[in-house]
């Protein structure tokens, strides 16, 4: 298996060499030209992810200041976009992975401090993945998708050797190391913040940072900005050319893009379709764009709520819908299709693909008249943090369902409770994006498992449907390819018939740059990395 | 004079009370569950039943209430459950970008509004009158954040006079020590005059907002109290009397009709920190409006309620400061309950 | 607490304009005639009604004249500027802004009339009740009034429309809680200055009961200036309902307001589509434009000042 060459020769990029500044720009000109300033919508809530409830901003203070063991690859795409690669790993904190056949085992770099001067031990390693199992909330679930659930799994073996042992074959196991949450926190540190209330140091964590990453945040103020500095001391990779970022919380979308016309923004990141396609033309800045991987946006009907419990009512609504005028007037052409496909039984296992849908009112009519069902009065909802996309996609929806039949309100929620409605699994028509971080299609089938979580929105269990995806679980870990084709073609065909959730469109998540900025890498979390970029 | 203070202040007390009953009652029917928000994208029943558990939620409302009101007796206005931080510190540092925001707005309206309710009230009827009404009106006419988005694009983006709306300073600016937390007087007191210059800058778009919508009501109460006073008697005698126009008009009339004008000031501030909330939206002003917007949006109960209340005092503590100024103004005033 | 809200200097003893028989005819036209003269001598008030009689034209009729269906999207056509097919543009999903702008007339001036109906009809009253009897009932209003004003209004109002839903109802009753104590001070002051006035001590003494004199003798009295007070408010309700839009609590689309359409539409001037907020700005703002004029006029109307 790919993983098990681990790149030894990567650890050579660590020593890169630090650039020796030239002294004629005067020092404003100068932090101005090391300084990189960030705009989004959004700022972070917290900056661990551990913490109770930490939005996505707070990943990506995570992700840059802390290290895990090890990290993807970088990979030029066609487009010569850069983004992570899926199937490379290479080292971070650790040096070195010996994976084995039911455990792995890591030697951690030498070297390797704290940004407070303590160097990192397998201590450090082993706390941090215990506090990631047990914390509660999104950690340890992400944890479990590698089936990484206890304590007695992490073992420190000596000062810089750490083994996980396996609970069983799993083929996210090692992808899941790589993920945000088994960041390697600071123990000696952490646990003199600890109290006996709060035995992880989650509220010091929440707003300082406490690792040995590239950056460490300077000054938060939530809502407002995050400053960040580099930390001169990083062994996880090739020194940063930044020394700086400021990440501005820009409410305004006008505002961002005004910001990023005038140069008065070096990035503005996560540019609605619009914005995205547009500025292209105009060209006068460097625009990115990469599809989402493993998401997608549909409609997800609940079918534990009549009439939607009918599988033929669900089948007309799929053909009804206004696919292509979703594409172009809600994100102007610039998604992938996800309709539209030869057949929905389907003859690849490439994920996300087109389901057999397209829009056929002739045909969604007959299915109407099939299904018996009188006429429908039902309600969309979607979130309002993302009406931008979705609002457009409702509207269009709505019309297009009046066509069959089917009267519908448009219900808008606002973001915070958009969970917890999602949660009640009361709504039963939603407008909703989905996406999974381990870009493997079992992966991201959980949101139609039996487990019933809150992402199984429609509230669709199925036994045959988990045959089918415990099937390819377990035909992943041992590397039976075979079986493992037959199972996720089982599934994604089963989903596309049954449709609990009609697929629409797999969005690009786009970034926009002033020309001097380079070396930014699409990452599946779907956050900005400092690390790479170069301002200048 | 104490004493009548002391029953001014006893009036106030079930004002507060009301405030904090109907807040914390607001705030438990949002209906967004925190404790669901907090779990995170991949929760459980059972990690919501925890957390829920963890934010003290699965008690009764009563026991909820009296611990409130007992934190807040001891001067405890909770944490932030999004972002963890103590509401209180967190209002106090955010309570300055509001004021120095809110004043200034106020104060530019009131240099712009007198006058032109004066001038309105002295050729009233003429064409003046009719245009001062007019333009005064125009302002309160426009939705606040659609105003403040017009200027942004016509002098940021269009003739880059306006500095980028990235808040109170420039990004690469650093804020002046912390003295009163208004910018403009901390960096004057240290001598920073880079720092003024780019606080008072970055003023100038979103106090004009302000001041915009803020025009109307003061120039109208100014025209209303002047043509008041210039009918009544006193100022015809004056009048009468051979004393020059401009004389009657800013030594006698205008003193006396700066009266309703002043106790309008109280309820044009409260009207204008209500438009704040939506001009810190637009400017990405560090205010205390902006915090209590997320939070609301957030089922965010302790953020919600530590703002209401802070505006709530400071809505008593103005008018008690008008009613005093009144009396000086006015000797014929007294205090009263 | 000094009335912050004399906005209207007050009027002593003014007859009712109806319910006094013994009022004498020529009053009456001398009030017609003083109506016409402030109309004529005042350009600004005449334009104020003929706005509003346009807007209650629109209102009214307005869903049965425009060109294109408020609702329908053509993708095909979307984002294109003003054209003599659509001569406000047309949005996002290509629906004819013109249209749009019209048809949203009728549910703005329902806003207004009835959050201003609503919040009349309580705080009117509760101020009316509170200066006519005093005592307790003036002490109860009063502080419910204060305790309502104490809130930054519009937080208030967003956290009652968060808190219930964001429908158009909500959205009314929301605005009518904010205007409540408005309603009472004016209403109280009003009130109590009248309840030893000549005509309410006649009513009295000839056997009426406080609550027919309430609202047979002093409610029409004190009616002038209160229209004063919901002219202001009507344009009030509408800026607020934008607000609401703008933080994402307005009606539910696809419906079409102003409000929601300037504060959906903003987002697209820097990117130069300029007219999807713009029209239905600038009949937002004509309309507020015309209630704010009109209480002005209105005012001019009933200031003892002018009558002179």
């Amino acid at each position: 298996m790919k993983r098990r060459e681990f790149l030894k020769s990567a650890t050579a990029l660590a020593a890169g060499t630090a650039i020796s500044a030239p002294t004629i720009f005067s020092a404003e000109a100068q932090s101005r030209k090391e300084t990189l300033l960030l705009v989004s919508e959004n700022g972070p809530n917290n900056l661990d992810i551990h913490g109770v409830g930490t939005n996505r901003p707070g990943y990506e203070a995570s992700w840059n200041c802390y290290d895990r063991l090890i990290t993807h690859a970088t990979k030029t795409l066609p487009d010569g976009s850069l983004s992570y690669d899926r199937d490379k790993f290479v080292p971070e904190l650790a040096e070195d992975m010996n994976v084995g056949d039911m455990s792995v085992t890591f030697k951690l770099k030498k070297g390797a401090k704290f940004q407070d001067g303590t160097p990192v031990t397998a201590k450090d390693v082993k706390w941090s993945f215990d506090r990631s199992v047990t914390v509660g909330g999104f950690p340890v679930v992400q944890m479990k998708a590698g089936s990484l659930e206890k304590p007695e799994q992490f073992v420190a073996v000596d000062d810089t050797t750490f083994r996980v042992d396996f609970l069983k074959k799993n083929r996210l196991t090692i992808p899941d190391l790589a993920v945000i949450v088994p960041s390697i926190f600071n123990s000696g540190l952490l646990k003199a913040k600890a109290t006996e209330k709060d035995p992880w140091a989650l509220e010091y964590t929440k707003s300082n940072t406490a690792g040995s990453g590239a950056y460490k945040v300077t000054s938060w103020k939530p809502g407002v900005e995050v400053v960040y500095e580099r930390n001169d001391a990083w062994i996880g990779g090739k020194l940063p050319e930044l020394k700086k970022v400021i990440w501005r919380t820009i409410p305004s979308g006008g505002n961002r893009r005004a910001l990023m016309e005038r140069g008065d923004a070096d990035i503005s990141f996560d540019l609605p379709a619009k914005d995205f396609v547009e500025l292209k033309k105009e060209g006068k800045l460097k625009l990115v764009s990469n599809p989402i991987g493993n998401g997608m946006y549909s409609l997800e009907l609940n079918v534990k709520s009549a009439p939607f419990d009918n599988e033929k009512v669900r089948q007309a609504i799929a053909y009804a819908l206004p696919y292509q005028k979703i594409i172009d007037a809600a994100m102007f052409g610039h998604a992938k299709p996800l309709f539209g496909g030869p057949s929905n039984t389907v003859s690849t296992i490439d994920w996300p693909q087109a389901t057999g849908y397209k829009t056929d009112l002739a045909m969604a009519k007959k299915l109407m008249a099939e299904s018996g069902a009188g006429p429908i009065e039902s309600t969309v909802s979607f979130d309002l943090g993302d009406a931008v996309n979705c609002e457009p996609m409702a509207v269009l929806i709505q019309e297009a369902l009046g066509e069959i039949g089917i009267k519908l309100a448009i219900n808008k929620v606002p973001g915070a409770n958009w969970r917890s409605e999602m949660a009640k699994k009361s709504m039963p028509m939603m407008v909703n994006f989905f996406s999974g971080w381990l870009d493997y299609p079992e992966y991201f089938f959980w949101c139609y498992s039996k487990l019933n979580a809150v992402f199984n929105t429609p509230s669709y269990v199925d036994p045959a449907m988990d045959a089918f995806i415990d099937g390819a679980y377990a035909a992943a870990a041992v590397g039976d390819k075979e079986k493992y084709a037959t199972d996720v073609k089982g599934f994604i065909s089963k989903a596309y018939t049954d449709v609990p959730r009609v697929p629409i469109l797999q969005p690009y998540l786009n970034v926009a740059m002033q020309n001097n900025i380079s070396g930014y890498q699409y990452w599946f979390h779907r956050q900005v990395d400092y690390r790479k970029l170069v301002k200048g | 004079m104490l004493a009548t203070l002391g029953k001014r202040l006893l009036t106030v007390i079930p004002t507060l009370i009301g405030v904090i009953i109907v807040t914390f009652l607001l705030t438990r029917v949002l209906p967004g569950d925190p404790a669901v928000y907090f779990a995170g994208p991949a929760a459980t029943p059972d990690s919501i039943a925890e957390i829920r558990k963890g934010l003290g939620l699965d008690k009764p409302l009563p026991e909820q209430f009296v611990r409130y009101v007992g934190d807040l007796a001891h001067g405890n206005f909770g944490n932030s459950l999004s972002t963890g931080r103590p509401v209180a510190t967190e209002i106090a540092s955010r309570l300055p970008a509001s004021a120095e925001l809110t004043l200034l707005g106020l104060f530019v309206s009131l240099v712009i509004a007198v006058p032109l309710g004066i001038l309105a009230a002295v050729k009233q009827g003429s064409w003046i009158d009719h245009t001062c009404r007019v333009v005064a009106t125009a302002g309160v006419s426009l939705p606040v954040f659609f105003t403040g988005l017009l200027l942004v694009y016509a002098f940021y983006y269009q003739l880059g006079w306006a500095p980028a709306p990235l808040g109170r300073l420039d990004a690469f600016a650093s804020a002046p020590p912390q003295i009163n937390g208004f910018y403009l007087i901390d960096s004057l007191v240290t001598g920073n005059f880079e720092v003024f210059r780019s606080a008072l800058s970055q003023l100038i778009l979103p106090v004009a907002t302000l001041a915009i919508f803020s025009l109307a009501p003061i120039a109208r109460m100014t025209r209303a109290s002047m043509l008041a006073v210039l009918a009544s008697e006193f100022v015809r005698t004056a009048r009468a009397s051979g004393l020059d126009t401009r004389t009657v008009i800013i030594t006698y009339a205008f003193r006396n009709a700066m009266l309703p004008v002043v106790t309008t000031l109280g309820m044009v501030f409260s009207f204008l920190l209500g438009a704040n909330v939506l001009v810190e939206k637009v400017f990405a002003w560090p205010g205390i409006g902006s915090y209590a917007v997320e939070a609301l949006l957030q089922s965010d109960f302790a953020p919600v309620q530590g703002f209401v209340l802070t505006m709530a005092v400071l809505y008593v503590v103005l008018n008690l400061v008008i009613d005093i100024l009144y009396g000086v103004i006015d000797p014929r005033v007294r205090l009263e309950g | 607490m000094t009335d912050t809200l004399n906005a209207i200097p007050p009027v002593t003893e003014k007859p009712a304009l109806s319910a006094t028989p013994a009022q004498p005819k020529p009053e009456h036209n001398s009030m017609l005639r003083h109506a016409r003269y402030v109309m004529s001598e005042n350009p600004v008030t005449g334009l104020a009604f003929f706005l509003f009689a346009l807007i209650a034209v629109c209102a009214l009729i307005g869903p049965y004249i425009v060109p294109h269906d408020p609702l329908a999207s053509d993708t095909a056509s979307a984002l294109q500027a003003p054209s003599w097919k659509h001569w406000f543009g047309t949005d996002q999903l290509g629906r004819d802004i013109l249209s749009r702008v019209v048809v949203a007339t009728r549910l703005d001036f329902i806003i207004a009339i009835t959050s201003v109906a609503l919040v009349f009809a309580m705080g009117g009253l509760a101020g009316i009740a509170a200066g006519y009897f005093g005592g307790w009932t003036d002490r109860i209003v009063s502080r419910l009034s204060d305790t309502i004003m104490a809130f930054p209004l519009f937080v208030l109002a967003m956290g009652i429309v968060a808190a219930l839903g964001n429908t158009v109802t909500n959205i009314v009753i929301a605005t009518a809680i904010i205007n409540f104590p408005l309603y009472v001070r004016v209403a109280r002051a009003e009130a109590n200055v009248r309840r030893e006035a000549g005509f309410v001590q006649a009513a009295r003494l000839s056997g009426n009961g406080d609550a027919r004199i309430l609202l047979g003798h002093i409610l029409p009295n004190i009616m002038p200036i209160m229209m004063v007070q919901i002219s202001l408010t009507m344009g009030y309700a509408i800026l607020n309902a934008a607000g609401l839009s703008f933080i994402g609590l307005g009606v539910k689309p696809p419906t079409p307001e102003w409000g929601i359409m300037v504060a959906e539409g903003a987002a697209n001037i820097i990117s130069g589509e300029w007219w999807i907020a713009l029209f239905p700005g600038a009949a937002l703002m004509l309309a507020v434009f015309t209630f704010n004029l009109l209480g002005d006029g209105l005012r001019d109307l009933v200031d003892p000042q002018r009558r002179t």
